[in-house]
């Protein structure tokens, strides 16, 4: 039956092809826009470790004077190097990493290659383990070597296959602001998206290429990159950021359950609380604990004109789909008396309900594989804008399918009304009137 | 021309009616809030920086050892000073759309109980005021004594030159020159001058106010002030002293990282900076262009149908006295209400988008002028779009009339 009404359905498509081209293509347009956009935002909005983002938390507490107080103010987005330290110190969480970003001079041994900036996390030990990140050779450094401020650096594969042609590079110098680090570790293919862990470097920024102890780094007097919030008399100065009244470093500690999660943030309650009574905390405790992807909605990392763009599509896809309606509407009226003949020849109004609803489901699937190219010409449009997250922008399978998903339940709505409408003709009356 | 006859012909096509007055109001809505955000993007486009970007180019280096820096700045200053189209040779910590550097918070007391502004502080050597070109309207430039030297990286104690923006929201109304104001407590500025423009280094990234909060403060270069260097050169000279610029950074330092990213013309610098809302802006062309295209199609569609429709009426019509002109004005009126009804609608759709952007973007209200506008725009959508299937209708001859089918 349903090959019968297919077969239907082409034949009268077929019979005014100017109006079909139309409706196709409105629903095309319509499509395609939505799909570019909503694929962008689906890229976007991702998750950076499924499966583990969930038991990963950020801590934020507030260490700032009453300056600008008010209720329901948001904790500082980053921690100070005493609050960072001692909670890194304490050791509450499964594992924790305290971290910042910086870009350090790197002077190749090669001469034939200039010396560059290098994109830099300075950090400790467990934000290895803790991220599962990937090694190719060697492996990360362990707690012996945050304490010994030891000058050794794990470095990404990109810059391993720069440097080194990909060979293993570990035990060999890399020379950094002007001295040798050692080199213990080199990455395997990782690229959590969004820069989930280190937002202030930008949120689809590529990987860090070296990956230094927290420690050696202020040792060496390495300059942080990003943000430094200071309260106060703070002065921001890199030389003094340990003393300072000043936000400038990231922490993330991993915690299994929800009972630990709620355990820790009993902990940094108290810790405030203490704080406030010594009388380093000015502020009354206010603290925050979000996971991965709560910590990614609250820093806003979609852009806000990806946003702008979805809301733009959809709003041309509704025009498209009124538009749809209108000539759908126009065609099946038009062909009311053949329709008038059909029942007076015995069609059940379901059968033709059916009939027609089969035409508009063929000219969603039509117009959602031409939506489909469009989407892809417009995603590769996307990809050639000088943006961080331009590279991202591809379509994968889930997003494929809700493109033919959207365009068959977009047309088929959009036949829903001219087709009850159409169906309801009166028989005798069309045969009449002919 | 009577209106009855028309409009007892749409109350019997209700919902084909609807539906255009439907696609019309979206269009409208749509049409209002993208043309609004467009003449947004190009006014942040055209935000003035205040200095002569066509003549200035400016080159970063990193990678020096503090100590080396005063020797690094002079033999920079000196082999900058030898390429041909280069008029003069300064040091600076950044330069207007170039990267973010010496941004605080500052108050107009000591104990920094209120932070009424975040600015951004240029701080440069001798000469970089003038080479940038800023225009100054009261108060007066900085002199060689004006020059401090810094133990850190801002100056604890100096003169400024600040922005009229600036001094309008520091002290409105008032006389800025000779007002102090502080920054973390211990330092410390008195206003000297004011100038009419200097962006921020990253204009609009702190809010669309504050976008020309930004100060000058003189300084000698030295270990806090080097590796920044701007150029002033004859006018559209400057990619070609870049490009000297950059080999010549690159031979008298060679172990110190030239960043390719920043040295740049200003020029380039403010058209990288403005790139995505040069985007954006394309964007909404584009979807304006095809849903005006997909709305003048979808009522060409309709009008067609409902011409073959009335073939017979129009026929009879002809028969019993009208004219052709009479048959194209019917459908073009018709057309006419149909889309006027639309507006109607859309009007209180392009309001209601209008506030949802609104509470998300740091948007203003829709001006009202915007709607006329845009319903102007739509009826000569709509008559040209129904044209052609109302001269088809008036083409239908009157013998039409008398066949049965």
């Amino acid at each position: 039956m349903l090959s019968y009404y297919f077969r239907m359905a082409m034949h009268s498509l077929k019979r005014n092809k100017a109006l079909t081209g139309l409706m196709v293509l409105a629903i095309a347009m319509g499509i395609g826009a939505s799909m570019t956009t909503l694929t962008v935002l689906h890229v976007l909005s991702g998750d950076p470790l499924p499966g583990r983002s969930g038991s990963l938390y950020y801590p934020q507490i507030d260490p700032r004077d009453m300056a600008d107080y008010g209720p329901n103010v948001e904790p500082p987005d980053q921690l100070s190097w005493i609050d960072g330290m001692y909670l890194l110190k304490a050791k509450r969480a499964t594992r924790q990493a305290l971290m910042t970003g910086g870009m350090v001079p790197l002077q190749p041994a090669q001469s034939s290659i200039y010396p560059f900036h290098a994109m830099a996390l300075y950090t400790s030990a467990d934000f290895f383990p803790m991220f599962e990140v990937p090694f190719q050779y060697g492996n990360a450094w362990g707690s012996a070597e945050d304490d010994s401020k030891a000058r050794v650096v794990v470095i990404s594969a990109n810059l391993n296959d720069k440097l080194f042609g990909g060979q293993n590079s570990v035990g060999k110098t890399l020379r950094l602001q002007e001295t040798a680090f050692r080199i213990i570790g080199v990455l395997g293919a990782w690229h959590p998206q969004p820069h989930f862990y280190q937002v202030y470097m930008g949120s689809y920024a590529d990987e860090e290429d070296v990956f230094i102890p927290l420690s050696a780094s202020r040792d060496q007097h390495m300059d942080h990159a990003g943000e430094t919030d200071c309260w106060g008399n703070g002065g921001g100065d890199n030389n003094t950021l340990e003393h300072a009244p000043c936000v400038w470093l990231q922490f993330w500690v991993q915690l299994g359950t929800a009972q630990q999660a709620a355990a820790y943030k009993d902990f940094l309650v108290h810790y405030s609380q203490e704080q406030h009574a010594a009388g380093r905390f000015l502020r009354p405790p206010n603290v925050r604990l979000r996971n991965v992807m709560q910590w990614l909605d609250y820093q806003q990392v979609v852009p806000s004109d990806t946003r702008l763009q979805v809301w733009l599509a959809l709003g041309f896809l509704m025009v498209c789909l009124v538009n749809t309606v209108g000539l759908m509407l126009s065609k099946f009226m038009r062909h009311a008396g053949e329709l008038g003949v059909r029942r007076a020849l015995g069609a059940s109004q379901r059968a033709l309900f059916g009939q027609l609803l089969m035409e508009s489901g063929v000219v969603g699937l039509v117009g959602g594989a031409i939506g489909l190219l469009l989407a892809l010409l417009g995603l590769w449009l996307v990809r050639q804008q000088p943006t961080d997250y331009a590279k991202l922008a591809h379509m994968d399978t889930r997003m494929l399918l809700a493109t033919f998903g959207l365009a068959v339940c977009a047309s088929l709505l959009a036949g829903l009304l001219p087709a009850w409408r159409a169906c309801r003709i009166a028989p005798a009356l069309q045969l009449k009137a002919n | 021309m009577q209106i009855r006859p028309v409009f007892t012909a749409l109350r019997r096509h209700r919902l084909a009616t609807l539906l255009i007055a439907l696609e019309i109001a979206l269009a409208c809505a749509v049409l209002c809030n993208a043309c609004f955000l467009i003449i947004n993007r190009v006014q942040r486009m055209k935000m003035i920086s205040g200095v002569d970007e066509s003549s200035l180019a400016f080159v970063q280096l990193t990678g020096f050892e503090t100590k080396g820096a005063k020797d690094l700045n002079a033999r920079m200053l000196n082999g900058f000073g030898g390429i041909a189209g280069v008029l003069s040779a300064h040091v600076i910590n950044t330069v207007p759309f170039g990267q973010q550097a010496g941004t605080f918070g500052i108050s107009l007391e000591r104990s920094m109980r209120n932070i009424p502004a975040v600015i951004d502080l240029y701080l440069g050597g001798p000469g970089s005021l003038e080479a940038l070109g800023v225009k100054l309207v009261a108060g007066r430039a900085p002199q060689l004594a004006d020059y401090v030297t810094l133990t850190n990286d801002f100056p604890s104690d100096a003169p400024v030159l600040i922005t009229r923006s600036l001094a309008e929201h520091l002290w409105p109304g008032g006389d800025p020159l000779g007002k102090e104001f502080w920054s973390g407590g211990d330092y410390h500025y008195r206003v000297i001058g004011v100038v009419e423009h200097l962006a921020i280094a990253q204009p609009g990234s702190r809010g669309v106010a504050s976008a020309d909060w930004s100060a000058f403060a003189p300084v000698q270069p030295g270990p806090f002030l080097a590796g920044g260097y701007l150029l002033r050169t004859a006018p559209g000279e400057a990619p070609r002293v870049l490009r000297d610029a950059r080999a010549t950074a690159m031979k008298i330092a060679p172990d110190s990282v030239l960043d390719q990213d920043a040295s740049q013309t200003v020029s380039d610098l403010r058209m990288r900076y403005f790139e995505n809302d040069r985007g954006m802006t394309r964007i909404l062309i584009g979807v304006i262009v095809s849903l005006l295209l997909v709305t003048a199609l979808g009522i060409v569609g309709l009008a067609s149908f409902w011409v073959g429709q009335r073939r017979k009426q129009i026929g009879i019509r002809r028969a019993i006295g009208a004219t052709r002109g009479d048959i194209l004005r019917y459908f073009l009126m018709e057309n006419f209400l149909i889309v006027s009804f639309g507006v109607v609608l859309g009007i209180g759709l392009a309001y209601a988008c209008n506030l949802m952007l609104m509470k998300r973007y740091e948007l203003a209200h829709l001006p009202f002028y915007y709607l006329p506008l845009a319903a102007v725009a739509l009826w000569v959508l709509g008559q040209l779009a129904v044209l052609g299937p109302a001269l088809r209708a008036a083409a239908v001859p009157p013998v039409v009339a008398t066949r049965s089918v």
